[in-house]
């Protein structure tokens, strides 16, 4: 651990808690630690603070927001109210932690050591990538996970989405606005994206679909020119000319950082003992999209990152007891375990 | 000091004619993660300010630059030297891996 370079400041506080990640989970989780007057302090990611919202439009689902709010403004939101209430935002990255232990500890990428005693880990998710070998190279030369930030260049152009979920259909449509045509590409025959993205997408002249059918390759040498399909039932493959493939066939839990010190599930996100966020370490709670695999919603995020800041709340009062009331204090961990 | 904003037609004087390598910032005001690095990029400038000179470039309004690069994701970071386009990163990265990417030009 580099606590060589460690920054004065956070250096030798010992804080009552630190949160990972600046999604809906992490700012909700904020909001509240820093309303019990537990002075948090977030680690927002420095390329990444605002999480997956960040690049998304329209958030139409999110409670209170009838005509729609966008993500990116309504991420800003969220971070104001926790800083109004006193958490103090870092953005930078968490690159190492130690969990184990009564203090936690969790260094920056600018090598500031935070140490604390409870942690809420809302990390978040990172988009899946198709794992073909021209996939990486043509990365920004045609092949994108941002229909938002990269849309704009394929004006008139042929464009491909692969996925059928929600964020499929949302960057079909939004990119239905600047290309010639949008093909949405989806290894089964039905979709799972919710009825109204579905709908949507359908109503859209811009939009066909190509069913049961993966991509097998991108070509391409400078920039994409096209990918080969196969079909999933007949096995046939065929060429589809396009200069533009945006991917979203799903998202991977981001537990590099605690791989090894809390139990993930059998599909590799943190394990917690719902309904409650504790996981396999005391002090250590987990929220939002890093835990979740079935919702996977902002609210849903958001919902979690609050009961991870009341269950924090909850740990630190109990081991505050310990010191005071012994007895007592056993007897709320435990309770506190079990839930 | 704040980056500086090129444009298409500043374009070949600023950054083809520079007698120092330069990284351009190609970015959007409608692209979240161009928000995300440019300050970044922008304490890059001010750090390595004897190595390289930092500028950005609004997609938006300059299309014909980027469209000469083949520039279809932001934000991109290409440097130039001696006319040449030298590096390309595409993609937010934090300061550390950009550092990185960047060394055998700041070095």
């Amino acid at each position: 651990m580099s606590e060589g370079h460690a920054v004065p400041t956070a250096d030798g506080d010992i804080r009552e808690v630190v949160v990972i990640g600046s999604g809906p989970a992490g700012y909700t989780a904020a909001i509240y630690a820093a309303r019990a007057r537990l002075a948090p302090v977030v680690l927002e990611g420095s390329v990444t603070s605002g999480g997956a919202l960040m690049n998304t439009t329209e958030v139409e689902n999110y409670p209170g927001f009838p005509e729609g709010v966008l993500g990116p403004q309504l991420m800003e939101q969220m971070r104001a109210q926790a800083e109004r209430f006193g958490a103090e935002l870092v953005t930078d990255d968490a690159v190492t932690a130690r969990l184990r232990g009564d203090v936690k500890e969790v260094v920056t990428g600018g090598g500031t050591t935070h140490r604390a005693r409870s942690v809420i880990l809302a990390m978040g998710s990172a988009y899946r990538e198709l794992g073909l070998p021209d996939e990486k190279r043509l990365s920004g030369r045609g092949v994108s996970w941002c229909a938002t930030c990269d849309g704009f260049f394929f004006r008139d152009r042929d464009i491909a989405v692969v996925g059928g979920g929600d964020t499929a259909m949302e960057e079909a449509t939004f990119l239905s606005r600047f290309g010639r045509t949008v093909t949405v590409i989806h290894r089964r025959d039905a979709l799972r994206a919710s009825k109204v993205m579905q709908e949507r997408a359908f109503a859209d002249p811009k939009i066909s679909f190509r069913w049961n059918s993966e991509v097998v390759a991108v070509h391409g040498t400078d920039t994409v020119t096209g990918v080969r399909l196969r079909d999933t039932v007949t096995g046939v493959e065929s060429d589809l000319e396009l200069a533009g493939l945006f991917v979203a066939i799903g998202h991977d839990p981001r537990v590099d950082l605690v791989r090894g010190q809390v139990d993930l599930d059998a599909e590799g996100y943190i394990a917690v003992r719902a309904p409650s966020t504790q996981t396999s370490l005391p002090g250590v709670f987990a929220a939002g999209d890093v835990v979740d695999h079935s919702y996977r919603q902002a609210i849903t995020a958001a919902g979690t990152g609050c009961a991870a800041a009341l269950d924090a709340e909850r740990y630190l009062a109990a081991l505050d007891d310990v010191t005071q009331h012994p007895a007592v204090a056993a007897e709320a961990l435990a309770a506190a375990a079990a839930d | 000091m704040p980056v500086a904003d090129i444009t298409d037609s500043s374009f070949d004087a600023d950054v083809l004619r520079s007698d120092r390598p330069v990284l351009v910032d190609f970015w959007a005001p409608w692209c979240g993660p161009c928000r995300q690095v440019s300050p970044i990029v922008e304490e890059i400038g001010a750090e390595y300010a004897d190595r390289i000179k930092v500028v950005k470039m609004n997609t938006d309004e300059n299309p014909r630059t980027a469209a000469a690069y083949g520039i279809t994701g932001i934000p991109t970071l290409n440097v130039y030297s001696g006319g040449e386009l030298v590096k390309s990163i595409v993609g937010a990265r934090p300061k550390p891996a950009l550092l990185k990417e960047l060394a055998d030009v700041i070095a």
